[in-house]
């Protein structure tokens, strides 16, 4: 065996493990129950607009086992900030409220190219990784801004990493009746539970969790 | 006095309000019962105050809020945007989405289509709005339920091992 081939052999050994290592973490996250040893640790990914209003309808619904809350914005989202903390505030009287607004930049901004968001994606990258690895959370739950893609593969890395299972929730808009979309796409092959909202969805993606209308 | 609130979201659709300020337009708002008329026209041109003096007319382009024109009317007419069908619908309100067919396979299209399908709302495009407003019966129309958060939170706490 040459040298070069030896080499070959390595790297492709080194991205089967990888794969293999990737496929255990995500088929773990259906035996992993974070809640039965205390309080749930999430990190909760607003968009911009309808994305913010949604996932706040999802957290008011969480019971108060769900803490400490991380919120992550866009940088530039000031309309979303507010929203969060008129809601974490009205959730303030009847327990001790733990939440914090974290910013990182926009990973990909409406009718971006396709090849601009990559780089855009990878460049969020930078902070997503830090913060999830910063804040360790239990359960990453987004719904759709592209924000959610970074965050949710710094949260994958963790858990290849073997430092911690990091459980991803996504929730597909309801406006999405036939297709996925372009975030709902990246995600479902990673992610531990995927909500959609239509029945269609759910006929087309059988790993997918369907229980009505849920926001 | 009864109202009708005519909304396009944040883009334009002049189609749409010239087709509603025609005098056929109006004179079938008229027909049926309506005497009021209020226009959230967007990036689009405000119409003439005089262009329709067969009825109540008023229009602006942007608001902070639409909640309160929503509140008012009797009848909510709108572009095929999913926060605008979305929030009359959740305001219980009687709605006719009007297809744009020059942004035809725009994705927002497909909840539109879905509402209609299951009765939640009614469907039509600018060429056939007159007719429309004219034949429309609004008893058909079923309510749409708010969706239920609470069988998110349960599925999740069971996941979860949450007690």
């Amino acid at each position: 065996m040459t040298f070069l081939e030896g080499v070959v052999f390595f790297i492709l050994t080194i991205c089967f493990l990888l794969i293999i290592r990737i496929y255990v973490v995500i088929k773990s996250g259906s035996k992993y129950k974070p809640g039965t040893k205390g309080p749930v640790a999430v990190l909760i990914v607003a968009g911009s607009g309808g994305h913010t209003t949604e996932i706040l309808r999802l957290m008011d619904s969480l019971a108060s086992a769900y803490t400490p809350r991380h919120y992550v914005i866009a940088d530039t989202d000031r309309i979303s900030e507010e929203k969060i903390c008129t809601f974490e505030n009205s959730k303030l009287s009847n327990s001790e409220s733990q939440f914090t607004i974290c910013r990182i930049p926009r990973s990909r901004e409406v009718h971006q190219s396709w090849s601009s968001s990559v780089v855009s994606t990878l460049n969020a990258l930078r902070f997503s990784i830090p913060l999830v690895f910063k804040l360790r959370p239990d359960m990453v739950l987004c719904n759709g801004p592209g924000t959610c893609v970074p965050l949710c593969l710094a949260g994958l890395l963790l858990g290849i990493l073997g430092m911690k299972k990091v459980l991803i929730v996504y929730v597909e808009s309801i406006c999405r009746v036939h297709s996925l979309s372009l975030t709902g796409k990246i995600l479902y092959p990673i992610s531990d539970y995927f909500f959609v909202q239509w029945s269609q969805l759910r006929d087309k993606y059988p790993k997918s969790i369907f229980l009505g209308r849920i926001v | 006095m009864k109202t009708v609130f005519v909304t396009v979201g944040t883009t334009s659709f002049d189609e749409l309000i010239e087709s509603i300020t025609s005098s056929e337009g109006a004179q079938a708002l008229k027909a049926r019962g309506y005497e009021r008329l209020v226009l959230q026209v967007g990036r689009g041109s405000l119409p003439a105050a005089d262009s329709c003096p067969h009825i109540r007319m008023e229009a602006f382009q942007f608001k902070g809020s639409i909640t309160e024109d929503i509140k008012q009317a009797d009848l909510v007419i709108s572009h095929a945007g999913a926060g605008s069908c979305l929030e009359t619908l959740g305001a219980g309100k009687p709605l006719l989405v009007v297809i744009n067919d020059k942004l035809m396979n725009n994705h927002q299209l497909e909840l539109a289509r879905q509402l209609h399908a299951d009765s939640h709302v009614l469907y039509c495009t600018c060429s056939t709005l007159t007719a429309t407003l004219m034949a429309m019966d609004l008893s058909v129309l079923q309510p749409f339920l708010p969706g239920q958060p609470k069988k998110f939170a349960n599925f999740l706490d069971k996941a979860l091992g949450v007690r």
